[in-house]
């Protein structure tokens, strides 16, 4: 289990700079001169070239993104400070270079608080995904067969089919114009209450999977001997429901909650860029169309990163919980 | 009484199909059982269709303006003959600038049709399936590189990878395409398109690949080890034969399954891709962009059949195909029939 965990953790690098290669690639034989994007219409040929040689822009392919990947794992020492004792520790630099659309900002001081709106948008938006989705799939496993189960899957498949283009302005027809209860667009963190009509937007098609993953394991614990023993020996229906079917049907989800975690920086950018949030994902695609690579690679690299992460987290607590799991 | 008397009699009719029919056509019989199978295929059928023949069914041109009715509500023509019902009518209304918005539906799905096809003909099943063969059947490096490969297409955030090839490739392709033209007698090859559908085409390959090549190599890697395949290579079959004759149509019920199912999120990648501006350029319509143009509550509230029409078609393929794939997916998995 370790050996394999090592193995993985060993394999993340080479998949960064392989997702790296990709987009560095892309961004520096992609179309758009950043430096005329730079200069907008001040375009001159000297004060151009002479920008190039100050970001190193006329280097060799390779140099530059041998440079680029040394700055961003270049260890730096960062300062915790708890309980008035500086704490300091070395970690990787991050260090993604800066903006080329945003002039003399850091790419991290960019992205790190976008990624973090994006991160508050998402933990709404999953609350709601798991707080009806995983309720409701325990349920309609226990109707199997009586209307419930079908309607249900029915009614979100639907949901879930509808356009996000088509959703949002519904939605805010429906809160903002009709029932006035929000802003009709703007932000202001979580505990705003702004934060309905996306969250909604993004968290009611996501009921519709985890109610069928929800549905699909609890049906397969349901068929388990050891959930008839647990009738046959006198337990009643909620002890039975509670101790050895829902636990047990949990099992499978944990992966899919490992993976919301690293969608959770993800951002939505449709959602985002209808409702002006200053998310991540509606900076990702700016940047995309501003040809602002440093921070489509630092997007890139992070997201990839935590997909990764992710991944093997999951595998991992997929061992811890059920035993009967073995990696070789 | 009764009760055994059915049993037995559909053992028999079972039998009767197990012999008389091959495993598709068995799988075919029992999907069409299924009322909302039915529903998405003749759903699918009817807007796939008609996004094919938009030429010939559209009312109008989709660049037709027609001043007199600019921003109107869906509207029947009753009184002047089947002709007048089809050119006068505007079944979803009018735009802005007095198209019909009906005969751009029509255009838009085209788009749609042709896409979603070609990124799933050529990715998802062209490349995604030789891949997936190729991987589970020799194994080893080749295997470990194809997978790797897929490993890293796949850690790209969401469709991140798809909107950045889109975004940067087609620059590059359109100078391709202008340097083709200069040097060849080929012409009118910028006027026709051509790039634009290439490089969404490209862009949607490049994710759906992935699905398909897993799930093949992972059927495969089962099937190898069986014995009708032992037993196909000891009688000296060649290796293609192996590949296609044994191992792959004992494959094909899983490739169906999730070929179905991307379909629907082929559909929503391609429109996602046109909001953006990254798609079929106008004056061509497209659903994303129509989306795009109406998406707003002003336009919700004062003309709701712009935003509603594109959406209500989306709606219908996203959400026929998934059925279709749900459908497919009970009548094929022999763990779920």
């Amino acid at each position: 289990m370790w050996l394999y965990i090592a193995r993985r953790l060993l394999w993340i690098p080479f998949l960064l700079l392989g997702a790296s290669i990709v987009t560095f690639t892309l961004g520096h034989y992609g179309p758009g001169d950043p430096v005329v994007v730079m200069l907008g219409n001040k375009y001159e040929e000297e004060k151009a070239d002479r920008i190039r040689e100050e970001l190193g822009l006329n280097r060799p392919f390779f140099v530059q993104y041998g440079d680029y990947i040394w700055k961003v794992i270049k260890p730096r020492i960062y300062h915790l400070t708890a309980g008035g004792v500086d704490v300091p520790f070395p970690f990787l630099g991050l260090d993604f270079g800066e903006s080329l659309r945003y002039v003399g900002q850091p790419v991290r001081d960019l992205v790190v608080p976008k990624m973090w709106v994006s991160a508050q948008l998402s933990l709404a938006a999953m609350t709601i995904s798991l707080g009806i989705g995983l309720p409701l799939g325990f349920f309609i496993a226990h109707r199997q067969g009586r209307w419930q189960d079908p309607t249900a899957v029915a009614v979100a498949l639907m949901i879930m089919a509808i356009p996000v283009m088509v959703s949002v302005p519904a939605l805010l027809w429906t809160f903002c114009t009709k029932l006035d209860w929000v802003p009709c667009s703007g932000w202001n963190g979580i505990f705003d209450l702004r934060i309905l009509v996306p969250a909604i937007s993004m968290g009611v098609p996501g009921i519709a999977g985890l109610m069928r993953l929800m549905r699909a394991s609890t049906l397969d614990v349901l068929g388990q001997d050891f959930i008839r023993t647990a009738h046959a020996k006198g337990l009643g229906n909620f002890v039975v429901d509670r101790r050895h079917v829902f636990r047990n049907s949990m099992i499978p989800i944990v992966t899919i909650l490992a993976f919301s975690l690293a969608g959770l920086i993800g951002g939505a950018f449709i959602t985002e860029t209808i409702l002006g949030i200053p998310g991540i994902g509606r900076f990702a695609v700016q940047s995309i169309f501003d040809r602002d690579y440093p921070v489509i690679m630092a997007i890139t690299l992070i997201g990839a990163g935590a997909f990764v992460l992710a991944n093997l987290l999951a595998d991992i607590a997929y061992a811890y919980i059920d035993p009967r799991i073995r990696y070789s | 009484m009764s009760s055994t008397v059915n049993v037995q009699e559909f053992a028999r009719a079972e039998q009767r199909e197990h012999r008389s029919r091959g495993h598709l056509a068995r799988a075919m019989a029992r999907l069409l059982r299924k009322k909302i199978a039915v529903v998405s295929m003749v759903l699918i059928g009817v807007i796939y269709l008609s996004g094919i023949f938009a030429a010939w069914i559209a009312p109008h041109d989709y660049t037709a303006q027609d001043y007199s009715v600019i921003r109107k509500p869906p509207s029947i023509v009753m009184d002047k003959g089947i002709t007048g019902f089809w050119k006068e009518s505007h079944f979803a209304g009018t735009d802005r600038a007095g198209r019909d918005q009906f005969s751009r539906l029509l255009w838009g799905i085209q788009n749609t049709v042709i896409l979603t096809f070609i990124g799933m003909a050529t990715g998802g099943l062209a490349i995604g399936v030789s891949l997936g063969l190729i991987s589970g059947y020799f194994g080893g490096k080749i295997d470990g590189l194809i997978m790797r490969i897929g490993e890293l297409f796949a850690s790209f955030p969401d469709i991140l990878l798809v909107i950045i090839l889109a975004a940067t490739l087609k620059p590059r392709l359109r100078e391709w395409m202008i340097w083709v033209e200069d040097n060849t007698p080929l012409d009118g090859l910028l006027t026709s398109g051509v790039v634009d559908y290439l490089v969404i085409s490209v862009a949607l390959v490049s994710f759906t690949w992935i699905g398909t090549a897993r799930l093949v190599r992972g059927q495969i890697l089962y099937l190898k080890e069986t014995q009708h395949i032992e037993a196909a290579r000891a009688i000296g079959s060649s290796t293609p034969r192996v590949l296609f004759r044994h191992l792959l149509p004992n494959a094909i019920s899983p490739i169906v399954v999730t070929v179905t199912m991307g379909m629907g999120s082929m559909v929503g990648a391609e429109i996602i891709l046109s909001w953006l501006g990254l798609g079929i350029q106008p004056p061509r319509p497209s659903l994303g962009t129509m989306l795009l143009q109406n998406g707003s509550i002003g336009a919700l509230r004062e003309e709701p059949w712009m935003l509603l029409g594109p959406g209500l078609i989306a709606w219908t393929m996203v959400l026929s195909w998934n059925l279709l794939g749900d459908a497919l997916n009970d009548v094929l998995n022999p763990r779920t029939r």
